[in-house]
């Protein structure tokens, strides 16, 4: 096929380590669905055939955190829930990132009161924020690529020295 | 006899002593009464077979803040064979906010109660298990009273480490 059929030995590539590492790894982000409220449901749609998340090679939704690299926190986050949240994601392996998917994760939303965490940054560090109630699929998606973009980014010098990643809203648009 | 005229004979002949106050509102027909007969009284509404309360649909309060019985508790029982919807009421003072528990008439009312305790903080006299049922167990706070802030009081609810 293709560029097989023109090889007439053994073919061979240069690149850097890094360079495939971060490719394998962008192409192929597990995502830990942790669906706490509506917003799961248009987490849910993203992975339907109209939107399609396996386009992005993150289909693979694992309901373990030990297989996951990315964790979509999708829903109201109370106190009381914030404990367990934090739980599932000290338990993912590092390298792993996180989206803020919705306006309650990212700030509380609507629930501007006593038992929701304005915003989980206060306990995660978020990676991408995610805007609207809910936010679309697309939106989703969109998040989504930008984490590739910043797992793309990713030196090894990063994971020897782990520090707070910088912060990337997006707006909806 | 129409079904809340029974109900209110039968009431006041079977707890003479009590005294009920009927009001209706939007055809619905609520009472209310002193604490100290709440048990007997649903064991009655529940048991009687002209009435038949079978169903504890939910039970509240209301905080008045400033009213000399701070608190009142609300019951909304139903009767399936009448399809009939009553409310009960009770008033309930900031100092002694105790109230009998009626887990034993309604099996539902155990988690409505822990509800009405977590958010009020009215204790409910042999409840089998009042623990808060929706706050954190070493919360110190009730969230539904008046004078707790809708911010919450900061640092009474611990956040995960960073
Ligand atoms: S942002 Fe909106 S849709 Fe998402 S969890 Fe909050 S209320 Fe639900």
């Amino acid at each position: 096929m293709g560029l097989e059929a023109k090889l007439n030995g053994d073919g061979f590539f240069v690149t850097k380590i890094e360079a495939i590492i971060n490719w394998a790894r962008k192409n192929s982000v597990y995502p830990m669905p942790m669906g706490i409220s509506c917003c799961a449901i248009e987490m849910m749609a993203s992975a339907d055939p109209k939107y399609d998340i396996a386009r992005f090679g993150s289909e693979v939704m694992r309901f373990t955190p030990r297989q996951c690299d990315l964790m979509i926190v999708a829903g109201t986050v109370t106190y009381k829930m914030s404990h367990v949240v934090k739980k599932i994601y000290d338990q993912m392996p590092d390298p792993k990132w996180v989206i803020a998917m919705g306006a309650c994760t990212s700030t509380g939303g609507m629930y501007r009161s006593y038992s929701v965490v304005q915003g989980i940054d206060q306990f995660l560090p978020v990676d991408v924020y995610v805007a609207g109630c809910p936010p679309r699929p697309d939106n989703l998606l969109n998040a989504l690529i930008h984490i590739q973009d910043k797992i793309g980014k990713t030196r090894p010098k990063d994971f020897q020295n782990l520090k707070l990643p910088e912060l990337n809203v997006i707006q909806n648009n | 006899m129409e079904l809340k005229e029974l109900i209110q004979q039968k009431l006041k002949d079977n707890f003479t002593e009590a005294s009920f106050e009927f009001s209706e509102f939007r055809n619905e027909l609520s009472v209310k009464l002193n604490k100290k007969y709440i048990l007997q009284v649903c064991k009655f509404l529940k048991e009687n077979s002209d009435l038949e309360f079978l169903l504890c649909e939910d039970i509240t309060a209301v905080d008045w803040a400033t009213r000399k019985n701070r608190f009142t508790v609300v019951y909304h029982i139903f009767s399936i064979k009448n399809n009939f919807r009553l409310v009960l009421k009770s008033d309930v003072d900031e100092s002694e906010s105790i109230i009998d528990s009626v887990s034993s008439v309604w099996k539902t009312s155990d988690w409505q109660e822990r509800e009405c305790y977590d958010m009020y903080g009215i204790r409910f006299n042999n409840h089998p298990d009042l623990r808060r049922i929706y706050m954190p167990e070493e919360f110190e706070y009730h969230p539904l009273r008046k004078d707790f802030p809708l911010m919450g009081i900061p640092g009474s609810l611990p956040l995960p480490k960073k």
